[in-house]
């Protein structure tokens, strides 16, 4: 039987691998932009396991907020990426080092 | 249910910010580049508007209730969040009136800036009037990606949409680490209402370690939003990489907004497990007053040593939020109030002394300001001084009032930390006003500001001042909207 625990544990493990994927990565944007969609994705399952176990809508509701903020966050990134790539050429995460101090 | 039409009469205010920046987006489009200053005209037009609408809420209010909880437990409208969205309000006209001539020479003064702002101020007029973990969500995120986009919006400047691209990583993993502890906290107390949690914490809180567990999220996401140490390392690169007009947006009216979010999560839904949350806190306070005040002394570049500074004043607010006392939570108040102000002032300086072709953003850019025209090297004099906490000005009484709660929560050694770590920080803000005073100018071409804007600046610097002989006003109002 598949328990609320199940899914606390998914969702935990996505979590944990989404900011494994942000701080381990050297190489890609992009990469860095799908692990904060995981992220989101993580708490999004955390919100429904929740809200089916208490058998409170409120949860399924703040979901689908989530996922619409998601979407907008979505499209600013990469807006931001097409402006850097733009100016450097490069979406390295390691050439992004313009500043320091 | 069909939600009843007078519900929404108090917030006219949200509502008309909302239909104007809307407008203004419109209309900005069908605007010839020469007449571009009726959207800059519109936006202070729009905040004018809105304090009078917000105070005319609040006056509803007076002699029938001290708090109204409107659309379902969402919305909530009280003392607390009347002083700060007026706060709000007068520092972002301040913002938008220093940035236009600075956003004209550069040839970016677009109606982008100002709809963008006047979003950010609806996410924070959102974040302020939160009584629902759905809508400090959704406020923030308003906030945030407005800002993330102003960040970027001059589009050829390469640093600027580097520091864009940093701010937008960092945000979205603060925003991810808050929502993981809002599940944890929805999934414990079965509520996502501020009351509700609130309720819940009082009973259960003691036993209920899965509550604890979300708090750490949560106080991880909302530190990163206050910039405070160890989650700081976005607020330099973000300060010294946007545009100036874009660094005062951010630098200013956003930390009242914090702090509102702060109080209405932590201790107004969370605030019976101030047990748990007060040690993490005291973390990132001694983290940011070390961080800030130190790294601040090597910069040679006056916006990241300001950002710096940032951090070590976002230090002392949370400072106040964990004495988790009623003196605490005024004197942060009164700290976020004040700082705002102050920090408006010093960016707006930054934005007036910058031109065409010329960004003042070094230290050395400031030398021998005296005899080049004193009366900014005055006022710059006072809001370092007041940064400083120099008395007479409000910097010495706010830290003072931040103090006060702390040793009468019997946690002196912080207090004795928080002065040291101060003094140290003093060695830097003098040094400015040392290399303005007495240092031979580089630079001898003349200043051309706006009159207006040196008017507000003026009233801006003279306000430090006037705040700090007589704080009593301000902090009325703080200890009243925390009564």
């Amino acid at each position: 039987m598949v328990g609320l625990s199940h899914y606390l544990i998914l969702g935990a493990v996505m979590f944990c691998l989404s900011v494994a994927g942000i701080f381990l990565n050297r190489k890609n944007v992009i990469i860095l932009l799908m692990s904060i969609e995981l992220m989101l994705l993580a708490v999004n399952t955390n919100f429904v396991a929740f809200s089916h176990y208490l058998g409170d809508t409120a949860g399924q509701i703040f979901v689908f907020f989530i996922l619409t903020v998601a979407a907008a966050e979505a499209a600013i990134g990469l807006a931001i990426l097409v402006v850097v790539f733009r100016n450097r050429s490069t979406i390295n995460v390691e050439d992004l080092d313009a500043m320091k101090g | 249910m069909t939600p009843d039409v007078a519900e929404f009469a108090p917030l006219a205010a949200e509502i008309f910010v909302l239909a104007m920046a809307c407008f203004i987006l419109v209309l900005d489009a069908y605007l010839p580049d020469t007449r571009r200053l009726i959207a800059f005209r519109l936006t202070q037009v729009t905040l004018l508007g809105a304090a009078v609408l917000t105070w005319m809420q609040y006056d509803t209010m007076i002699g029938t209730t001290d708090r109204m909880v409107l659309l379902g437990g969402t919305y909530v409208a009280d003392t607390l969040s009347m002083v700060l969205k007026l706060a709000v309000y007068a520092v972002s006209a301040g913002v938008f009136l220093y940035s236009r001539d600075y956003l004209r020479d550069r040839g970016i003064l677009k109606g982008e800036y100002f709809v963008l702002g006047l979003f950010g101020v609806l996410g924070m007029m959102v974040m302020i009037s939160a009584h629902n973990m759905l809508s400090v969500y959704l406020g923030l995120e308003l906030l945030s990606l407005s800002m993330y986009t102003m960040v970027a919006f001059q589009r050829q400047n390469g640093v600027a949409s580097e520091a864009a691209m940093k701010y937008f990583v960092l945000g979205a993993i603060a925003s991810g680490m808050l929502l993981y502890g809002i599940s944890m906290i929805y999934g414990a107390s079965g509520s996502l209402d501020l009351a509700a949690i609130g309720r819940y914490v009082a009973e259960h809180g003691a036993e209920d370690r899965i509550l604890a567990f979300g708090v750490v999220f949560i106080v991880a996401g909302l530190a990163f939003k206050l910039g405070n140490a160890p989650f700081h390392m976005w607020v330099p690169d973000i300060y010294n990489g946007a545009p100036t007009s874009v660094t005062l947006f951010i630098g200013a009216a956003p930390k009242i907004a914090a702090f509102a979010m702060v109080m209405r999560v932590l201790v107004e839904g969370l605030g019976g497990l101030h047990a748990d949350w007060t040690p993490m806190l005291i973390i990132l306070a001694v983290g940011s007053l070390a961080v800030g005040n130190v790294i601040a002394i090597a910069q040679t570049n006056i916006k990241r040593m300001l950002a710096y500074s940032t951090i070590s004043h976002m230090g002392f607010v949370v400072l106040g939020i964990l004495a988790a006392n009623k003196v605490g939570y005024s004197g942060a108040m009164f700290y976020a109030i004040t700082y705002a102000l102050t920090s408006a002032g010093g960016f707006g300086l930054l934005v007036l002394l910058s031109r065409a072709g010329f960004e003042a953003e070094k230290l050395d850019d400031l030398k021998g300001l005296n005899d080049r025209n004193p009366w900014l090297a005055f006022l710059m004099l006072l809001l370092m001084f007041s940064m400083a906490g120099v008395p007479p000005t409000v910097g010495f009484y706010a830290k003072l009032s931040v103090l006060q709660a702390v040793v009468s929560a019997d946690m002196v050694w912080l207090a004795a930390v928080a002065v040291f770590f101060s003094i140290i920080g003093a060695f830097y803000y003098i040094r400015v006003v040392k290399v303005m005073y007495f240092d031979k100018p580089e630079d001898e071409a003349p200043i051309f500001a706006g009159f207006d804007a040196k008017a507000v600046l003026s009233v801006n610097g003279l306000a430090v001042l006037a705040l700090g002989v007589y704080p009593s006003g301000l902090m009325a109002w703080c200890a009243k909207a925390l009564g």
